[in-house]
């Protein structure tokens, strides 16, 4: 669903793309669960040949969503045709920013407090405009106060008002991580269901470019135990927008993870209104080999290296899984119970990380299904060195991606 | 057998009148019980300020409020003396953190505000939460774990939420309401609803960094945000002069004008809160430091002996003791005799032991109450395992 375009002059934001030959094609994957709680509008699917489809009824649609492709057809791939295609092009932050303006402008209770997100527009340009849009009361410029910052938007949120935390990294959450633990998390249940907290804690996470430890932190891990909380990743600018926009809808508190590299994606999106289901996984590429899980940045690590395992005759199934907490078992045990091969890549840390995480849950729960052991790829257990070439050898690289494929294979 | 002490120690016409409700019983004999002509009563000691004004010494008052406070604060009082038997019975575990002694912060604050102010409280709840309405049967269930109390059973002693009337709990971990409390005042002050929030810490929690921090934005953002000290001179077992470089509280938020106040004077509590009010709505945050004294020890582990003396305590008793002062005025202004004070105790004797009895018998919550309310409803209303054919529980 997220083709790349790339502009002859992307390089420089892209780079961490494989240049111009970056063409794999995803297939939009519209939500066919009934009982995801979204009683969500009509969904519009936009297939891969640029027609459009308004689906008012997705559980009647399954069968006729996949077309496998892993290679693009050239048309699509092109930057320079807007007028003929429906929807709209925009960079993943821009995205983002859509998605929460439509909302504020939706819900007069939402709004949205951080470091610099008012009159100098969001240290990433997500906020940008929205100040002088909505005013001081709704875009709020905190002090360097994490803590207090954190604990006033749950606060407001026990009150019915629906705020947007905003921390500049994530890893700044960490100084408020006793807000999120103890009072987002678990307000709704030492309450006996009095308060909702509908807040939505965001920023950018994830390894950068040559950023330094302290600011290249992998920590949705950390997070991913407290009770109460929902957590997602966002990777394209489709399910940028789709799944800001849930989050800001739903009832409980929800940390959107995105990355600091991923910011400058660019996709078609459609015009209409929609929404992505907060629970549900989304299938990148189907196949039938092997499985591959995978979230936030490293799907494109994983989408290069399915190119390379398509020309050496694999045929991998790449799920992203967009929902850390709770995972999408669903889909992904549907996926495992036809390929019965599992790899997982993340960019999180190897010890105690969302995949060890999802590895004992897919050990756990189809275990019967597995023809050999799940691999899981994590980055390195270490601090983010700032050396560049050290930098690239912690998080996976495709290369590992496809020596791992080969691996399971076997 | 509270019926045949009134009934031995009167004669049998006025203990009729006096099984009934207080007021209507007092209204009878006595018509200036629920009168409401002002009195003006001084408060113990004058206020003291940091950049702002001290409200007037002068507190007006009538018997109506004075026996409500009386009535009130006795009924914490004997609440919390009643948690104490049940917790050393085994029937109230984990932590149980008493008020008595501090009854007139409660009281005061609540008599100053309506019920569209938010309250919002450390650990120390249960008279906070009966002052915001809360039943005992509500207090009783809940420190025992059962059905009837106000989180379900799911909170305990630090758990204590009224959402319907602003009260927002109830905070296990030290200094972390503040902040939260700060947002309530943000919601208020985005939904002009002309109301303020009282966040309330101790002496113990106000050298917590996010404490100043939330002070901070609210006063740059102007919130009506008052945050009250609590001071009961201990923090567990390290006594404030050990623990605070200047104990001074209400001068500590600098730009922020405090206040500070006889917390064991309901009197002069209500009227700083008024004050503060006032204040918060149009200037933004103000401190209040209510200097007060609990008898128990921090919490019931604590003995609270190890760190104060004995004398140290019945000295604050017989001198300051809140409940004490009330008694006192009533009788000295003669709206109610020493004989209708003691039956008003006795009848909220029995009240308490009443709520005791009917939380014993409520059922401990069910089962599948452990995955309730994790998540809002708008999870799913079915959560099935892994491969979606199993039913796991069935969500509220």
């Amino acid at each position: 669903m997220a083709a790349i375009f790339q502009g002859v002059g992307a390089a420089a934001a892209l780079s961490s793309l494989p240049s111009n030959s970056f063409d794999s094609k995803n297939i939009l994957f519209s939500p066919r669960r009934s009982f995801s709680v979204r009683k969500a509008p009509s969904f519009v699917v936009v297939r891969s040949d640029g027609t459009m489809n308004l689906d008012l009824n997705p559980k009647g649609r399954r069968a006729q969503q996949f077309i496998a492709n892993a290679v693009a057809t050239k048309e699509d791939s092109s930057a320079a045709s807007s007028s003929s295609k429906p929807g709209h092009e925009l960079l993943l932050f821009e995205a983002l920013r859509e998605g929460l303006e439509e909302e504020m402008e939706r819900d007069p209770r939402v709004c949205v407090m951080g470091e610099d997100v008012g009159h100098y527009g969001g240290s990433y340009k997500v906020t940008k405009g929205l100040a002088t849009k909505f005013g001081d009361l709704r875009v709020l410029d905190t002090p360097i106060a994490e803590n207090s910052f954190t604990g006033m938007g749950i606060g407001a949120a026990m009150t019915g008002l629906r705020p947007v935390v905003e921390g500049m990294n994530m890893g700044f959450l960490l100084l408020a991580f006793n807000q999120i633990s103890n009072n987002c998390g678990m307000l709704h249940y030492t309450s006996g269901g009095q308060f909702t907290i509908p807040i939505v804690i965001r920023g950018p996470g994830g390894v950068g470019r040559q950023l330094g430890a302290e600011h290249s932190q992998r920590l949705e891990s950390y997070f991913q135990s407290v009770p109460g909380i929902q957590m997602v990743a966002c990777s394209t600018p489709y399910n940028a927008k789709g799944l800001m926009k849930a989050a800001l809808r739903s009832e409980n508190p929800v940390i959107l993870f995105e990355h600091v590299l991923l910011y400058n994606l660019k996709e078609r999106i459609p015009d209409e209104d929609y929404i992505c289901n907060l629970e549900e996984a989304e299938m990148v590429r189907p196949g039938e080999h092997v499985t591959i899980l995978t979230y936030s940045r490293m799907r494109y690590h994983v989408m290069q290296a399915a190119k390379t395992l398509v020309n050496k005759g694999y045929d991998p199934e790449v799920i992203d899984i967009r929902s850390l907490k709770p995972f999408d078992l669903y889909t992904i045990g549907n996926s495992v119970k036809k390929t019965h091969r599992v790899l997982i890549v993340e960019e999180c840390m190897r010890t105690g990380g969302i995949g060890a995480s999802l590895t004992a849950a897919i050990t756990e729960n189809f275990h019967d299904y597995l023809d050999a052991p799940i691999i899981c790829l994590s980055s390195q257990d270490v601090p983010t060195p700032y050396a560049g070439r050290l930098e690239e050898w912690t998080v996976v690289q495709p290369a590992q991606i496809v020596t791992a494929v080969e691996q399971l294979c076997q | 057998m509270a019926l045949s002490r009134l009934a031995s120690s009167s004669s049998s016409s006025r203990s009729a009148d006096l099984l009934k409700p207080l007021c209507s019983a007092i209204s009878l004999r006595r018509p200036i019980s629920t009168d409401t002509t002002p009195i003006t009563v001084e408060t113990s000691v004058p206020f003291t300020s940091h950049q702002c004004d001290t409200p007037s010494r002068s507190v007006q008052t009538n018997a109506k409020e004075l026996l409500t406070f009386f009535r009130d604060m006795a009924l914490m009082r004997r609440m919390e003396i009643a948690a104490d038997s049940l917790y050393k019975a085994k029937l109230i575990r984990g932590f149980c953190h008493l008020y008595d002694g501090q009854e007139a912060v409660a009281v005061g604050m609540e008599a100053s505000i309506t019920k569209k102010d938010c309250i919002i409280t450390a650990y120390r709840d249960h008279c906070t939460f009966v002052a915001r309405g809360g039943t005992l049967l509500e207090v009783f269930a809940e420190l025992m774990g059962r059905q009837a109390g106000c989180s379900r059973g799911k909170g305990g002693s630090m758990h204590f939420y009224k959402k319907d009337s602003n009260f927002y709990g109830g905070h296990g971990i030290v200094g972390a309401q503040v902040p939260l409390g700060c947002g309530l005042a943000f919601a208020q002050k985005y939904s002009k609803d002309e109301a303020v929030t009282f966040a309330l810490y101790g002496d113990g929690a106000a050298n917590q960094g996010q404490l100043f921090e939330a002070l901070n934005i609210s006063a740059l953002w102007d919130l009506p945000a008052i945050l009250v000290c609590e001071n009961n001179h201990y923090g567990m077992g390290t006594a404030e002069w050990r623990a605070a470089k200047s104990p001074a509280y209400y001068k500590r938020g600098d730009y922020a004008p405090g206040l500070k106040v006889d917390g064991m004077d309901a009197l002069a509590v209500k009227q700083a809160c008024t004050f503060a009010k006032e204040h918060a709505l149009k200037n933004g945050p103000i401190i209040l430091e209510m200097d007060t004294y609990r008898y128990h020890g921090h919490s019931m582990s604590d003995p609270g002996s190890t760190y104060r003396t004995r004398d140290e305590i019945t000295g604050v008793r017989q001198e300051r003791d809140p409940v004490e002062r009330i008694r006192k005025l009533i009788l000295s202004h003669d709206l109610a005799t020493e004989k209708e004070l003691k039956d008003i105790e006795k009848e909220i004797r029995k009240e308490v032991d009443d709520a005791i009895a009917q939380a014993k018998e409520n059922p401990l919550p069910e089962s599948s109450e452990l995955f309730t309310n994790v998540y809002a409803k708008g999870l799913g209303v079915e959560s099935f395992g892994a491969d979606r054919k199993e039913v796991r529980a069935v969500l509220p």
